[in-house]
């Protein structure tokens, strides 16, 4: 492509990336309304939440809409893209809703809350350009945009010495997985000749690369998408940092970047490099990797006693089941992939949340703290228990249906041994789920164990996010059809 | 002997792996940090080498402008959280920053 060829992007263009450009100003005002309103964190945090809820609402517009290519070809706007925007908006709102009560975030010796929201801002924003992006440039600026910011959020108690090893882990991993992401992705360009996933497309299809140079291309990539989703063995990361960050951070970081990431993937590999799949088995690596990801996550989340640490493990786990869908290839695997991953965002999200909850009184988040508490604070045990039977997969909730539509698309391509795997896989995850139960309800509290007084606003988020795993679990069909909407014009199938 | 495509990549792998190597092997934060710059300009070679020689075009040019500023913004927030870790630990190796069970 010569200087001439460039497209300057058409300022109408904007009207299709307005969710983004609503995001990202939201970012700028917040910090700017930190400057000048300072020490009264409200403001960056009513910007950043009416931001959210806009993108939001400009967000449904898109479900229905064919492919249209924006912003001089670097971004494409269609109705998966809109999913992912309706799906990052809402982890964006809970995540504010979970952070504004949490004395991690809102204590009294923090410094810099405006600047957290506004972070929570340009992440999202962020993470809708990683769904979007179709170019192999895009690709990379908006993971390292999301992951910068992610960096700076896990350190944000700096004075905390977990959260400063946390931030470390993550920024040395992240580093170095991208950079190695970035040198495969310089050798598909001169294996191609392209940067767009299209040009990609055709030159894999016209078969550009032999076997060996392509299974280094994916090895390559695989390094900085899997450290994205957390998935083995690019996984030291996740457990170090979830433990580590304000717990607020760690319920963002479990769902919001693993569902871009998953995005992300979905739109490169499905589009590029499925002409590829004769030369290179790319399948048969992410089955193995999916099954190596989930036995793992699920094996050793069994020995923890940190519940931080365990749902980071199960959040592990959960990478590998979404990974047995993603391989499959065809429309009902996408489905299931993105109506899992709503139901994911709930159940982990309000999991996260009941940690956050009681670390206000407890300051702690280990499991023998948590004895009695099914007794001690009846109505937030109760929700948890339903997180926890949604995590595991047991009807009548969300994860159930969830995992059904999921198991469903595998078998129907007759993947039969990976399902198998992924069903003894949700019964080894019963056992840990349990273990926090049977302590909640079976294990007698202390004498003098500390009351457990829970912030009203987050009791208000627990049953915002507790009744739609309920919910979803009897009547999911309007949350399915929203799937099933947003990949109807997705071309790659 | 003209300087083709094949001397550029075997500069970029030997960076690549150099960085890799030092990422490996070195323990002081900031000297990790110095093998990541070393892996992102290896593949910012191969993407100016293969621009000139596969592609023809500037595209793969633009990407390395775009990695040079993106390279600087990483290396201001990584080195913000070295500081960060200098404050809390007095040190800046990474093996004796493991208060996390492993």
């Amino acid at each position: 492509m010569s200087v001439d060829m460039l497209q300057i992007p058409d300022w109408s263009d904007l009207g299709g990336f307005l969710p983004e450009t609503v995001m990202f100003g939201a970012f700028l005002l917040a910090l700017l309304g930190d400057l000048v309103v300072r020490r009264r964190p409200v403001v960056p945090f009513a910007v950043v939440m009416a931001g959210a809820l806009t993108a939001l609402a400009l967000s449904f517009a898109g479900l229905d809409a064919p492919e249209r290519t924006i912003l001089g070809g670097l971004v494409v706007v269609d109705g998966m893209a809109a999913f992912f925007r309706i799906l990052f908006s809402l982890i964006a709102v809970a995540t504010l809703l979970v952070s504004w009560a949490s004395e991690e975030i809102m204590g009294r010796s923090r410094e810099n809350k405006g600047e957290y929201y506004a972070l929570i801002a340009l992440m999202t924003g962020g993470m809708m350009v990683m769904a979007e992006a179709r170019d192999l440039l895009m690709l990379y600026l908006s993971l390292e945009l999301v992951s910068l910011s992610s960096y700076v959020m896990a350190g944000y108690m700096r004075n905390s010495l977990r959260a400063t090893e946390a931030s470390l882990k993550y920024v040395i991993f992240g580093a170095v997985s991208s950079g190695v992401m970035l040198y495969g992705l310089s050798l598909l360009y001169g294996l191609t000749g392209s940067l767009t996933y299209a040009g990609v497309r055709d030159a894999l299809a016209a078969g550009a690369g032999d076997p060996l140079s392509l299974l280094t291309v994916c090895v390559l990539l695989l390094a900085g998408l899997g450290y994205k989703i957390a998935m083995v063995p690019f996984h030291f990361w996740a457990p170090d940092v979830y433990e580590g960050a304000p717990t607020p951070v760690s319920a963002f970081f479990s769902v919001g970047p693993k569902a871009a990431g998953f995005a992300l993937m979905i739109r490169f590999f499905y589009t590029t490099m499925q002409p590829a799949v004769d030369r290179v088995d790319w399948r048969l690596l992410i089955a193995v990797l999916s099954v190596a990801t989930m036995t793992f996550g699920n094996l050793v989340a069994v020995r923890q006693v940190n519940v931080k640490r365990l749902l980071a493990y199960s959040s592990i786990a959960h990478a590998g089941y979404l990974l047995m869908g993603f391989l499959m290839l065809t429309a009902e695997g996408l489905q299931a992939i993105l109506f899992y991953l709503l139901v994911y965002a709930l159940m982990n999200l309000g999991a996260f949340l009941f940690v956050v909850a009681l670390n206000n009184s407890l300051k702690s988040e280990h499991l023998d703290d948590y004895a009695g508490l099914g007794f001690r604070s009846p109505w937030a045990a109760a929700m948890m228990i339903v997180f926890l039977f949604s995590l595991t997969g047991l009807p009548p909730t969300a994860g159930f249906i969830g995992k059904f539509y999921l198991f469903a698309a595998v078998m129907h391509e007759g993947w039969y041994w990976l399902a198998i795997v992924g069903v003894l896989n949700s019964v080894v995850s019963l056992f840990y789920y349990m273990k926090i139960a049977r302590t909640m309800y079976f294990t007698k509290a202390p004498a003098d164990a500390p009351a457990v007084p829970i912030a009203p606003l987050h009791y208000v988020t627990l049953v915002l996010l507790a009744a739609p795993t309920l919910f979803l679990g009897l009547y999911w069909g309007g949350f399915k059809d929203l799937a099933d909407r947003a990949v109807q014009h997705f071309t790659a199938l | 002997m003209t300087v083709g495509l094949e001397h550029y990549l075997t500069v970029s792998a030997l960076l690549f792996g150099l960085g890799l190597y030092a990422v490996l092997t070195r323990r002081n934060a900031v000297a990790l940090l110095m093998g990541v710059e070393l892996i992102l300009n290896a593949a910012n070679l191969n993407f100016v080498a293969f621009a000139r020689f596969v592609d023809g075009g500037v595209e793969g040019h633009i990407v390395a402008a775009f990695v040079i500023v993106l390279a600087a913004a990483e290396a201001a927030v990584a080195l913000a959280i070295v500081l960060a870790m200098f404050r809390n630990f007095g040190t800046v190796n990474v093996d004796t920053v493991n208060r996390l069970k492993r």
